[in-house]
């Protein structure tokens, strides 16, 4: 089991003066390649600051992060944006898609933006992915055609594009009906298992935790379980 | 780059509406532009060929002319001043000399050798003052087109023929072929017969001018040799400012361009010039203000869109070419479709060459469309108008932008 990312120390305050928000209060969290974990807490505890820190969109104010053995804590706008495309995926829980672009179009962006254009080989295994997420009739569809569900899953074969290291995903289901999220939850279940990647996914609903093997709880602005 | 092109095309196609409209305003600020070029273009082809075409490009003159003179026959008073004679200096003697040496400089297309003077034109009771040229047989067209202003007649001058203006002409109701006694200021006469009636379209020649033969000149101003005046014209009439000098170092005599002359005529020139140049940046401004609003609305608009991109490793500088392309094709297009029309509005106009005096409308000229300008300036334009907004996209934090 190798460690994938640790986080030591992990502050982060919004604002300053009167008006100082301290979300996290010096956070510990390490995460080992292969893990399918629930990130649990009540709704402003936290949960998506720290997807955010994670996934390299945002600075914590004082703490370290390390993935893979790299210091991202201090790394450049370029740097991160060059290793957030080949190591990470997102799922959001909304505006996920380009919505004036197909399925396909969507899921092969992260290849595409990369190479600069977009290659057979990138459709080839967006195709496959999309298969993957049940969508093989909706390919071609444009995503503003598609449910709430579909879009989710493709938001998933998105995520999984270039074969990142971790999948964040903030509250995924969190929009969907029972049935929409238990799918959505059922083939990230499925991808974990077969190629080992490592998901990270927050929720406020117990059910859906309860498939993840972790669970980490925040509160306080600490993990507290 | 290919791959930011494709959004950017997406993004423009995915509102169609919206981008047609704006195409169509950019297209607009383009037409514009093309048409105050092909309109100051036209009107300043329109007023040099009515006045400077008309013009001798370079003018050696002999230094003075006797002021107009009618000699006393009725009652009354006439006060004249009269200037101390310049005679001795008034005639240029040696032509034959230097004439070959002008004609012979690159860029002149010919000369003309002429005694001016003034005079007065009689028939009947009627008397009308009038400027003589005398201009040398078979070289009566080489400055002013004598040939193609003709009405009635033709414009040779053999001995003892005059050419009038038609509103002289029709003032003192003279027909072709009748005679006419011409007095110059010299006091000399001669009876000369009308074998043409030209019209240029402006007052003074078609009212004050009479033409003679060199010949007929030498007799009423008492000139037995030189002339009072050579006009040269050129090939290109902008060389004139060159050329003078060169003239006046050729042959010592004091050459001059008609630039010297016809400042005011270039100044007005100019002026219009300028005021086509601001109307032309006001379009190019309008067409910048209309691309940078609706891209920074569209940038606005896609803010979750840019988060999205932007987490998902596009970088800074794919979001700004995304919406900088959208600029530039924009601009292109308004530009293509701005100058297509441009060019079919002009082509409805009358032809700048058929556009005549008096006529009613506008003397457009359109292959002073600037087309190719007009469609660089504007997708230079419109980039440069898509660069702010371009960079505020590029720059927004990509957490508040997803605003989860
Ligand atoms: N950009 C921000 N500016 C100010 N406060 C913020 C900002 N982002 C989050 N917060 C605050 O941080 C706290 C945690 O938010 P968040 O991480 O979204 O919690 P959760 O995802 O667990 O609901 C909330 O109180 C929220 O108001
Ligand atoms: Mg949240």
């Amino acid at each position: 089991m190798t460690t994938l990312l640790d986080v030591r120390d992990l502050v982060k305050t919004f604002g300053a003066g009167e008006a100082e928000t301290r979300v996290l209060r010096g956070l510990n969290l390490t995460m080992t390649s292969g893990e399918l974990a629930a990130l649990l807490g009540p709704s402003g505890s936290g949960k998506s600051t720290l997807l955010t820190i994670l996934g390299t969109l945002m600075h914590p104010t004082s703490g370290r992060h390390t993935m893979l053995g790299v210091d991202l804590t201090t790394a450049s706008d370029h740097a991160l944006t060059e290793f957030r495309n080949l190591h990470i995926g997102f799922v959001f829980q909304f505006h996920n898609l380009l919505p004036d672009f197909t399925a396909l179009e969507n899921v092969i962006f992260p290849t595409a933006v990369r190479e600069g254009r977009e290659t057979g080989s990138a459709r080839s295994r967006g195709r496959e992915l999309l298969v993957r997420m049940g969508l093989g009739e909706r390919i071609q569809f444009p995503t503003a055609n598609l449910s709430g569900g579909q879009k989710q899953r493709v938001a998933v074969a998105r995520a999984l594009m270039n074969r990142p290291d971790l999948v964040l995903a903030d509250e995924p289901t969190g929009n969907l009906d029972r049935a929409s999220a238990l799918q959505v939850m059922d083939l990230i279940g499925e991808i974990n298992r077969d190629e080992g990647t490592t998901f990270l996914i927050s929720t406020h609903d117990e059910k859906i935790a309860a498939q993840c093997r972790r669970q980490i709880v925040v509160g306080d602005g600490l993990v507290t379980g | 780059m290919l791959y930011a092109l494709k959004i950017a095309t997406r993004y423009l196609t995915a509102s169609k509406a919206q981008t047609a409209l704006l195409v169509f305003g950019v297209a607009i600020g383009v037409f514009i532009f093309i048409f105050m070029s092909a309109l100051i273009g036209g009107l300043a082809a329109f007023i040099m060929a009515r006045t400077a075409g008309d013009l001798a490009h370079v003018v050696i003159q002999a230094e003075a002319v006797d002021p107009a003179l009618l000699p006393r026959k009725s009652k009354g008073t006439v006060l004249l001043v009269q200037e101390t004679s310049t005679r001795a200096t008034a005639v240029l003697k040696d032509t034959p000399a230097f004439i070959p040496l002008i004609e012979a400089l690159p860029g002149v297309i010919g000369t003309s050798q002429q005694i001016n003077g003034s005079g007065f034109l009689t028939r009947g009771g009627q008397v009308t003052q009038v400027s003589i040229y005398g201009l040398e047989p078979g070289k009566e067209s080489v400055i002013v087109d004598l040939a193609g202003y003709m009405v009635e007649g033709s414009a040779t001058l053999g001995t003892g023929d005059v050419l009038l203006g038609k509103t002289l002409a029709e003032d003192m109701d003279l027909q072709l072929g009748q005679t006419v006694r011409l007095q110059s200021s010299s006091g000399i006469e001669a009876l000369l017969s009308i074998s043409g009636i030209y019209e240029t379209g402006s007052g003074g020649p078609d009212r004050r001018q009479a033409y003679v033969g060199l010949a007929t000149a030498r007799t009423l101003f008492r000139m037995a040799q030189g002339v009072t005046r050579v006009e040269i014209k050129l090939e290109d009439l902008y060389a004139a400012d060159a050329l003078a000098p060169r003239i006046r170092a050729l042959t010592g005599l004091d050459a001059k361009s008609w630039t010297e002359q016809a400042a005011q005529l270039l100044e007005a020139l100019n002026a219009q010039a300028q005021t086509g140049y601001i109307l032309k940046a006001f379009a190019l401004l309008t067409i910048i203000i209309g691309v940078a609003s609706a891209l920074l609305l569209s940038t606005y608009r896609r803010r979750p869109e840019i988060g999205i991109m932007r987490a998902m490793g596009a970088g800074r500088w794919f979001v700004m070419v995304v919406f900088v392309s959208q600029g530039a094709l924009i601009g292109l297009m308004g530009g293509l479709f701005g100058a297509a029309g441009g060019y079919g509005v002009l082509l409805a106009f009358p032809a700048r060459e058929t556009f005549g005096p008096g006529q009613s409308g506008l003397p457009i000229d359109i292959t002073q469309g600037a087309y190719g300008l007009a469609i660089v300036l504007t997708t230079l334009g419109a980039i440069a108008a898509s660069i702010l907004p371009a960079r505020a996209a590029a720059r927004l934090d990509p957490v508040t932008a997803i605003g989860q």
